[in-house]
């Protein structure tokens, strides 16, 4: 695995050393990190010439882009009225049995973290989650634990 | 080229403003005040706060004046029932997440959210009270700076002013929502980060959010303590502000006032930082030619050039964090602060027979990074704390009030004597360029024997609030043993604000700049800007500031710095001369690198 170090440096060199690729360089490390830790920030703000400060508002704004450890594969359940009017409690209680966390934590096996997120437009097809990038619309609190069950399986630590 | 004109109307009154005016501009020509929160002078356009909504005739919202530029025809309204409903809720609502505590407030009386609450008759709360449990446990890490969040109303002043004024970007706007704060990296503790303790954001804060750390009470302690002999030094540009907190207009000197009410407060001597301002023209002159004589005529290439002035603490903390690589560059000189407290614990304690443990140095100064400055561990060369406490200039008039003082009928007081006497060279070092035009007075008097060809010594090109300045002096006619400074063009630049001096640094590492001197003062005008003086600040103030400064200097006997009698008296009696073994120890310091990020 690629150093943090070397790992900055490669996304400025495909990005540009400018501001403007202050994002896409976070979303890079995020890519390969699954979260940006303190060491990955400052070798940002180093790279870019801005301060720590700086990439750590940008860093904080952005859901996607985690400043806090995260599991393998992140599970993102709708929170919204629609989804939640539809089920959404059953499906954290299913999965937060199941993983054996809460929301907002981290499996003691680091494959999965348990969140909760705003409205992800499926609003038709709800209750909804997101694992990593994948949707997975019309869930039952049985459908969700297949799913999972799928990703505990393919996920090696 | 002059721009168009645009006709509009507010509050049925026509007016016609350039284009690109704000309706905020525009309101203030016709005499109406709007009152905002986020906007500054010094400072970009926000618009985040709101308070400046006004209603635009057949427009659906309401636009926010500091924002919104005029356009022709525009008809606007700055005191509608719709401007004032929305007003006084955008106001209740900020409330909502302020901690309202006032009386227990350091800025009470002084708080412009307190002002506007106050105006709008604010009563009751309308709104839940959202303030966090967790965001009234203050960041008291910092010896200098205290952040409460609690009383942040996110406006972001603090933010701009750390990064377009000072190019720090201590502080940032973190997380989102109601979540949103402002932030150091990490939500690490102030004395932790990348800050040069500057208090700038402290200056633009418009509520208890930002607030210096204050030792009044323990000032008053040492005052009431019979055991101790407490002196007081007052930097130069706290004369020409403190007025301001008491009643008397910007730009009035107050000198024989400050030190009647010094006198008054109980100090048992007032002296002057002014005194040791003209001892580091004379330390840091005589240290620049011998870096130019040891460069020129002995070629070491050891010698670093350009020189840089070592006045201000907040440009030193910057430079040991931004410029490691720049350390040596920097004059050795103390500051003037600094050389006080070193020479009043020991040539001084010994004149007035008093034990050094037994005396309690206070400074006035206009600044909050004096006060990180005075607990760094090389300050400490008397053999105990040399500066033991610093006030700012506002924390001086709170005394001021607290002891019931009216300042304003106060009788003129001198400075007592010795460490009293100062020249207007002295003065200057408050204004940005202040320093140069001292150093240049008595360096070029040094070398040629006459004074700097300059009217009345008022050396121009390096006054000024231009943000970067720089200046070149041709050298003729020199003595003899200077004779390798004939005809040389001596190239000095000054700046002032951290994002200024950042990029005269920035030319300086590329090699593009070819100076022999550099004066840096960290604040925005330099000390007459400072962290440390009375709210508001605006460029318009700190022009009557500067100006107040150079009337001062104008009005002294004494001009320079080497022809002060008590400066002549220490180098006879103790010090020996400029750079000796002594001054090396008492006067001069040391710089180390910090972590950049």
């Amino acid at each position: 695995m690629l150093t943090t170090e070397t790992l900055v440096k490669e996304l400025v060199e495909k990005n540009g050393r400018t501001r403007n690729s202050l994002m896409p360089v976070l979303q890079g490390i995020v890519r390969e990190q699954n979260y940006l830790s303190d060491e990955a920030m400052i070798c940002v703000a180093k790279e870019l010439d801005l301060s720590a400060a700086d990439v750590y508002g940008t860093a904080s704004f952005y859901s996607f882009l985690d400043t806090i450890p995260r599991g393998k594969n992140i599970i993102r359940i709708c929170k919204t009225i629609t989804c939640h009017m539809q089920g959404k409690d059953d499906i954290v209680n299913a999965l937060s049995n199941a993983l054996k966390i809460k929301i907002g934590e981290t499996t003691h096996d680091k494959k999965f973290t348990l969140l909760t997120t705003n409205c992800l437009g499926w609003c038709h097809k709800g209750p909804v989650m997101l694992v990593n990038d994948e949707v997975y619309p019309e869930l039952t609190p049985q459908k969700a634990l297949e799913i999972i069950e799928e990703y505990a399986k393919k996920t090696v630590i | 080229m002059s721009k168009y004109l645009v006709n509009l109307k507010i509050n049925n009154m026509p007016i016609a403003v350039e284009e690109g005016t704000t309706i905020l501009d525009a309101a203030k020509k016709l005499n109406f005040r709007i009152p905002t929160l986020c906007h500054h002078p010094d400072l970009t356009v926000a618009g985040n706060c709101r308070v400046c909504v006004v209603e635009v005739k057949g427009a659906k919202l309401l636009a926010a004046a500091c924002a919104t530029p005029v356009s022709e025809g525009m008809e606007v309204f700055t005191n509608s029932e719709k401007v004032r409903i929305a007003r006084k809720h955008i106001v209740e609502l900020l409330l909502s997440e302020h901690n309202s505590d006032c009386t227990k407030c350091y800025k009470n009386g002084n708080c412009e959210l307190q002002e506007l609450a106050s105006e709008y008759r604010i009563g009751d709360h309308v709104f839940l009270d959202l303030v966090r449990p967790e965001s009234k446990i203050q960041d008291i890490s910092s010896p200098s700076i205290v952040k409460d969040d609690s009383k942040c109303i996110r406006c972001q002043r603090c933010v701009r002013t750390c990064t377009e004024l000072q190019g720090v970007s201590a502080l940032a706007v973190v997380h989102k929502g109601d979540q949103q704060k402002i932030s150091t990296f990490l939500n690490k503790p102030l004395n932790e980060v990348v800050c040069t303790n500057c208090g700038q954001c402290i200056n633009r804060c418009p509520t208890g959010a930002l607030t210096e750390r204050n030792y009044i009470e323990e000032v008053w302690n040492a005052i009431y303590d019979p055991s101790k002999f407490v002196v007081v030094q007052t930097a130069p540009a706290t004369r020409i502000a403190l007025g301001e907190d008491l009643g008397i207009p910007v730009g009035e000197r107050v000198t024989g006032k400050m030190v009647a009410a010094l006198k008054k407060l109980g100090f048992n001597k007032v002296l002057d930082t002014d005194f040791t301002a003209d001892l580091t023209i004379m330390e840091e002159g005589t240290e620049l030619l011998t870096r130019l004589k040891r460069a020129l005529v002995d070629k070491d290439e050891t010698v670093v050039l350009p020189m840089m002035t070592s006045c201000s603490p907040g440009w030193i903390k910057f430079q040991e964090h931004i410029f490691p690589e720049l350390l040596d560059n920097l004059s050795t000189c103390k500051s003037p602060q600094q050389m006080f407290g070193a020479v009043a614990k020991t040539y001084y304690a010994d004149k007035i027979n008093i034990k050094a443990q037994d005396m309690v140095v206070v400074s006035i100064m206009p600044c909050t990074a004096k006060k990180f400055e005075c607990e760094r561990p090389e300050m400490r060369d008397s053999g105990y704390q040399d500066v033991d406490y610093v006030l700012t200039t506002r924390e001086l008039s709170m005394m001021i009030r607290q002891a019931g003082i009216d300042f304003c009928k106060l009788e003129e007081d001198h400075y007592d004597s010795i460490l009293g006497e100062s020249s207007g060279a002295a003065v200057i070092f408050g204004a940005t360029g202040g320093v140069m035009e001292a150093a240049l007075r008595t360096a070029y008097e040094i070398v040629t024997g006459r004074e700097v060809p300059f009217t009345n010594l008022n050396i121009q090109p390096v006054r000024g609030m231009e943000g970067i300045k720089d200046a070149s002096i041709k050298i003729k006619n020199v003595k003899p043993e200077w004779s390798f400074l004939e005809g040389v063009d001596l190239n000095v630049a000054i700046a002032h604000g951290l994002a200024n001096a950042r990029q005269l640094m920035e030319k300086v590492k590329s090699g593009e700049a070819n100076y022999h001197f550099i004066e840096i003062m960290g604040c925005p005008g330099g000390c007459l800007g400072g962290g440390g003086q009375p709210i508001p600040t605006s460029p318009e103030i700190r022009k009557k500031r500067a100006e107040a400064i150079y009337e001062e200097d104008a009005g002294m006997p004494i001009r320079k710095s080497h022809e002060n009698p008590e400066i002549v008296e220490i180098y006879k009696q103790f010090l020996g001369e400029p750079l000796s073994h002594k001054s090396h120890d008492l006067l001069h310091t040391h710089y180390k690198p910090r972590h950049r990020y």
